[in-house]
């Protein structure tokens, strides 16, 4: 492959790259890249631009037509010699609920987003990096359904979970955060998506949780992850690309990428939140804790990463501080508000057994016994009383992240957090001082926020009562909802499980 | 703090060439197993040889056929024909 005659990596990548644009004589270039001044970024010289995976198209479908034979052999047969049936545990289908109501939809936010961005950026080099991340981000949310539609044929929830994901409350949180990305200019999109999501967050998601999924025994996920994840790496080194090249081009562009990166950081920490939940209670078979990830993808790998790009004044994004912190508690306290909510849910919850709230307090040694166990084991109480705790309030939300105000005031894990502000009159609230912040920064875009609680107020949601709204969601009220224990699901797990130990005997 | 270059790979039959190479060549690496992943962490920078893959498989490699195994990394990317190094030093 690398014989002498030929050219070597950097000069075909360059001939294959450069000289695909041409200054437009017919319109002017303002007009035909009419989005990427109006932000403030000052580019000098686009052909700066270095993509140092030099990954030319004809190889890229090379390498993605290899990956997705790989991957649809796996998907192919696990679904022929019924995987399903070996995983874990039947409470591990409700990742995967999460999974393609609340993440695949926004790989497709991500597709279109870098379609839009490869469009109306000047530079050759950043439209085709953007262009195979579009195509990439596509691939990735049909690959998703593709594999978890083999779930959906036995298990409940994730039937129609396109519209699930337009309607549900909670999953307005990723929605919002993708429709506020794909709102702002194309270099704010690439700093929200491609820097502060794939290069500092996406991690947490796709390594350890996919690695669960792994030992949980979902071949056709894990394989999909780490699938993604392929690509994610060139995503990761398009995003640290991007960074670097605006610190470089112009000093007065510091401060506004250090707005945007304190700003999508914190909007991140916020929408993975689930991600936690999922790892730290919904993985029956578990491979670390939340905070051992967010220590070694945010602590350990972001703190490499803010340390290099020091040397442009680049900081860490504000409030890191208290996100580290908060990665001992917001795990807990998510479970907490879909166990008492899980009437309203397209997934099934439960209490954590004996064996899994040791492990929590081994995990969380700070946290764990002296705010969270006791919680749980009142209401094991509870419910053995016949007692089964159910909040029916509709909660309040915050105005940026959507999320019920249910974190804490960073250091006092007893008291609520809340902040509220004015604006043209009207009263809005937050559940942190990160989220309160962007609100200040541009108030008329999250005063247009469709939040689902105000919104089944003003009888936008199919009518006044639970079930009214939980029909419009497109639940199957008493088979999507509920517990785990006595639901379909588990039902079926069981005859599954009887059916083998009955063969083998 | 140290600046951990990083590179996480499939554990896979594709990719056990590469991590063994990784290893060979790169004193002090540091290695986290995880279920069906391999992280490899080197303070400041790691590197892959197209040579030491080759000499492990017995066959000519291209050294963007990593893209089929690779998860996941940390540190600044320089890759030609021949090398594909993260690191943090410039």
């Amino acid at each position: 492959m690398s014989g002498t005659k030929k050219l070597g990596l950097r000069q075909r990548y360059e001939h294959l790259t450069r000289g695909l644009d041409w200054e437009t004589t017919y319109q002017p270039m303002d007009k035909v890249f009419p989005y990427d001044e109006f932000e403030g970024i000052k580019i000098k010289d686009w052909s700066a631009w270095e993509d140092p995976f030099r990954l030319t198209m004809d190889s890229y479908w090379k390498f993605q037509a290899e990956k997705e034979r790989k991957l649809y052999a796996v998907l192919d047969s696990f679904a022929q010699n019924n995987g399903q049936t070996g995983i874990s545990d039947g409470r591990y289908a409700n990742v995967l609920k999460l999974f393609l109501t609340g993440i695949s939809p926004e790989e497709y936010q991500a597709h279109r987003g870098f379609a839009f961005t490869g469009r109306h950026l000047r530079g050759a080099g950043a439209r085709v990096a953007c262009q195979m991340q579009s195509i990439d981000e596509l691939r990735h949310i049909q690959t998703q359904i593709h594999t978890i539609s083999h779930f959906n044929k036995y298990f409940n929830g994730i039937h129609d979970f396109s519209k699930m994901h337009d309607r549900v409350w909670y999953l307005s949180v990723p929605k919002s955060f993708f429709d506020d990305a794909r709102t702002s200019g194309p270099f704010e999109f690439m700093i929200a998506i491609g820097f502060a999501f794939e290069y500092v967050l996406t991690n947490l998601l796709f390594v350890p949780f996919m690695s669960g999924a792994a030992y949980n025994g979902d071949m056709s996920t894990v394989t999909f992850g780490f699938s993604a994840q392929s690509d994610e790496s060139r995503h990761m080194t398009l995003g640290i690309e991007v960074i670097k090249f605006l610190l470089e081009q112009h000093p007065d562009n510091l401060p506004i990428v250090q707005k945007w990166v304190d700003k999508w950081f914190w909007r991140g920490h916020r929408l993975l939140g689930i991600v936690a939940m999922m790892m730290d209670y919904m993985l029956p078979k578990k491979v670390m804790s939340w905070k051992e990830a967010w220590d070694i993808y945010f602590v350990e790998a972001g703190g490499a990463l803010f340390q290099d790009l020091a040397r442009y004044g680049l900081k860490m994004p504000k409030y890191h501080e208290i996100a580290t912190a908060e990665a001992e508690h917001v795990s807990h306290q998510n479970w907490c508000t879909f166990y008492q909510y899980t009437h309203a849910a397209n997934f099934h919850t439960w209490l954590p057994d004996n064996e899994h709230l040791d492990w929590l307090s081994e995990k969380y040694p700070n946290t764990f016994d002296k705010y969270y166990r006791p919680r749980f084991e009142m209401w094991g109480q509870m419910a053995k009383e016949g007692k089964r705790f159910y909040n029916n309030a509709l909660v309040q939300l915050c105005q940026v992240c959507q999320i019920p105000m249910v974190y804490t005031e960073p250091g006092d894990p007893n008291t609520i957090c809340f902040r509220e502000t004015q604006f043209n009159g009207q009263r809005y609230h937050f559940c942190s001082d990160g989220c309160s912040d962007i609100f200040k920064n541009e108030p008329e875009k999250y005063v247009q926020a469709w939040l689902p609680v105000q919104q089944i107020f003003q009888g936008n949601c199919g009518g006044a009562t639970i079930p009214e709204v939980l029909d419009w969601y497109g639940y199957k009220f008493g088979e999507d909802n509920f517990d785990y224990v006595g639901s379909p699901d588990e039902k079926l797990w069981n005859e599954w499980h009887a059916d083998k130990i009955k063969a083998a005997s | 703090m140290a600046q951990l270059a990083s590179i996480t790979l499939m554990h896979n039959d594709d990719a056990r060439p590469v991590i063994e190479s990784i290893i060979a060549d790169n004193p002090g690496v540091k290695i986290l197993n995880m279920p069906g992943a391999v992280k490899l962490d080197c303070d400041g920078r790691i590197t892959v040889n197209r040579a030491s893959v080759e000499e492990r498989l017995g066959r000519p490699w291209n050294l963007q056929e990593i893209h089929l195994v690779l998860i996941s990394m940390a540190g600044n990317l320089d890759e030609d024909d021949d090398t594909f190094t993260l690191s943090w030093r410039h």
